[in-house]
């Protein structure tokens, strides 16, 4: 028998025993977590996946059809109007125009290629006046050309942004010939420059997001599904320290977010240049402040209850009205002018805005040192209002 | 020699809201004394065992663990008992070794006893298996060990058997019985199988509704009630199923 357990007060605590117990705790939450193949899902994978998806989807240059009906029979649907016939061979000076092999329909194609904007290719389709209102209805296509000698009317809502497009590319063609897209590419200068894409914008939101996601769902569920398999009592009825359970569960998720982090970083460097061009040293001081403030929140959130669905109504109720609000995919500057103020006190706005900055605008300390701080505020606030309330049996 | 208590609890009562759990409850326990605390479900038995491990505070009365109070002892005497709770689930994908371990860095103690204990309780076989991998048997086996790590002096085990085999319950029995006679270990155990009160403990305490019915050795409890005669039964209690169904008119499993 070992006496040193007997002596009442008599095991003095030593610096080295301790921290070989927060290690302890420490690897065992890691392996926990490691072996649970959905964390390399949703952690990882998912993410990158995301922004794949949306970086694809938003930045790739758009290759656009726009259907426009010709008519040729007039509301009656028995009277001809003029042929349609010479509209298209006045279009046949501007591209390749092919009749359309498979339709049962009478239909030409007319693409006009472009570099800078993506190929815009005008699907005409012959058909009378009243199968074309059928279709505008139904915004199959947005505009209706009725034959009236070499320039055709054009018929459209003018409410309809994309239709007015349609209207002014066919103009264009109609108006001034013969115009190429060779006289217009020296007239646009898209902007495609680094910085000012799409996915400039999203990939900063998906690591902010990543950070309030892993930690909240990682952190709260965690503590509560401790709470809820009765492990938690067990632990604390043991001579263990309280603080090391929390700060073992904030390291691990900390560094976890941070691999996730690089992962997802590294994959949009490879994938679309991504590059940082403000300051890694505030880029990691407000890292880590967002760690701090959103693993605060989650031990606030998993503070009392012991049910997991409970549990997860919390952390939804916290998690999607930032990830709304917070401009993660889309900028938060549409919402209505007085909700902005809220908007941006919102720790993920921060944290997202803040990480932005040093990607794309080059900020330096100086402008992340407010964030971070508040961030490093909120997170001990919510951290010591948790620990008041928690709930350890 | 004068027995030495090891734990007291004086005038113990405790509700949760409209429920009077436990009502008025004394006794003690001597050192190197097992106890048992019978009881069928709902009589009392884990709110009474929690109180004394320290996880519930009484709503009156006192409990003192080596005349020591929990409220700023809590340090002293959590190095000092060892327990098992009803229905732990330890975390799913650590090993047993792993999770003996963790506990063991709590309580400030190395992997040699770690490897002790695991020979204790039978489960080296198993020791890189993870937790969700065990059978009900070796699950509370590990619960057995965690609690036995720091060589406790006082060992509280809420339901240690209930849901196993008899195979199971048995080899949990001789580790136990093997405790018993070679350590200066007290015990509290609570179980509503009379078997495991007659083949572990030197005393049982039968428990219902929040209070204590009989407290004594088996056959101090045996013995007085065929003494006293009793107004239910034509035959005199021969065990204590018998025991309790004279005493209360149910079973101990209802």
């Amino acid at each position: 028998m070992n006496s040193s357990f007997h002596l009442p007060g008599g095991i003095c605590m030593n610096r080295t025993i301790h921290l070989y117990q927060l290690w302890q705790l420490i690897t065992a939450y890691l392996k926990e977590i490691i072996r649970e193949p959905g964390i390399l899902f949703w952690g990882i994978i998912f993410p990158i996946l995301m922004s794949l998806g949306l970086g694809l989807a938003f930045t790739k240059k758009a290759n656009v059809e726009r259907k426009v009906a010709i008519v040729n029979f007039d509301s009656t649907g028995t009277k001809a109007v003029t042929s349609p016939f010479p509209l298209l061979t006045f279009l046949r000076q501007f591209g390749d125009v092919r009749k359309k092999a498979d339709g049962k329909e009478e239909s030409y194609e007319l693409t006009l290629a472009d570099e800078n904007l993506g190929n815009t290719t005008f699907l005409f389709q012959v058909m009378n006046w009243p199968d074309a209102m059928v279709r505008l209805k139904r915004g199959t296509l947005n505009l209706v050309l009725v034959p009236k000698g070499r320039l055709p009317e054009y018929h459209f809502d003018p409410l309809n942004p994309d239709a007015q497009l349609t209207y002014l590319k066919l103009a264009g063609i109609f108006g001034q010939p013969p115009l190429s897209t060779e006289n217009q590419a020296g007239l646009i200068k898209p902007l495609t420059v680094k910085g000012t894409r799409y996915i400039d914008f999203l990939i900063p939101g998906l690591i902010a997001m990543g950070v309030m996601m892993s930690s909240i769902w990682g952190i709260s569920y965690g503590i509560i599904e401790k709470r809820s398999k009765k492990l938690l009592r067990r632990m604390v009825a043991t001579p263990m320290k309280r603080s090391h359970l929390l700060i073992a569960l904030m390291t691990v998720r900390s560094g976890m977010n941070f691999v996730e982090a690089l992962l997802l970083f590294c994959f949009a460097y490879f994938a679309f240049g991504i590059t940082i061009t403000g300051s890694i040293p505030a880029l990691i001081l407000l890292f880590f402040a967002g760690n701090i403030a959103f693993a605060g929140i989650a031990v606030f959130i998993s503070s009392n209850t012991s049910s997991t669905e409970v549990g997860n109504g919390f952390i939804n109720a916290v998690v999607l009205p930032m990830m709304v609000l917070s401009g993660i995919f889309f900028s938060y500057h549409n919402f209505p002018e007085w909700s902005l103020p809220f908007i941006q006190l919102l720790p993920l706005t921060m944290l997202a805005d803040g990480i932005r900055s040093l990607f794309i605008e080059g900020a330096g300390m100086v402008q992340v040192a407010m964030p971070s701080l508040i961030l490093l505020m909120i997170g001990t606030v919510f951290f010591t209002a948790g620990l008041k309330l928690f709930k350890w049996h | 020699m004068t027995p030495e208590p090891v734990i007291e609890v004086r005038n113990v009562f405790k509700s949760f809201k409209a429920v009077e759990a436990v009502k008025g409850i004394d006794f003690q326990l001597n050192k190197s004394e097992f106890a048992a605390i019978l009881g069928p479900n709902g009589a009392g038995k884990t709110t009474l065992v929690e109180m004394i491990e320290g996880i519930q505070k009484p709503d009156k009365g006192e409990i003192l663990l080596w005349g020591m109070s929990w409220k700023g002892n809590e340090t002293v005497l959590r190095k000092r008992i060892g327990i098992s709770l009803q229905e732990t689930r330890f975390t799913d994908k650590l090993q047993v070794w792993e999770t003996l371990k963790l506990f063991a860095s709590f309580y400030e103690l190395r992997t040699d006893r770690v490897q002790e204990i695991l020979e204790k309780i039978g489960l080296e076989e198993k020791r890189k298996s993870y937790v969700v991998n065990l059978s009900g048997g070796q699950r509370q086996k590990l619960a057995l060990g965690l609690a036995l790590l720091n060589n406790p002096s006082i060992l509280l085990l809420d339901e240690p058997t209930t849901g196993l085999d008899p195979n199971a319950r048995r080899e949990v029995w001789s580790i136990l019985k093997d405790l018993r006679e070679n350590e200066q270990t007290s015990m509290i155990l609570t179980t509503h199988y009379m078997e495991e009160a007659e083949q572990l403990c030197d005393r049982i305490i039968i428990l219902d509704h929040g209070k204590i019915l009989r407290s004594g050795t088996l056959k101090e409890l045996l013995d007085n009630e065929n003494l006293s005669g009793h107004p239910f039964s034509a035959a005199a209690p021969k065990n204590l199923d018998e025991l309790f169904i004279s005493l209360t008119g149910r079973h101990l499993h209802e």
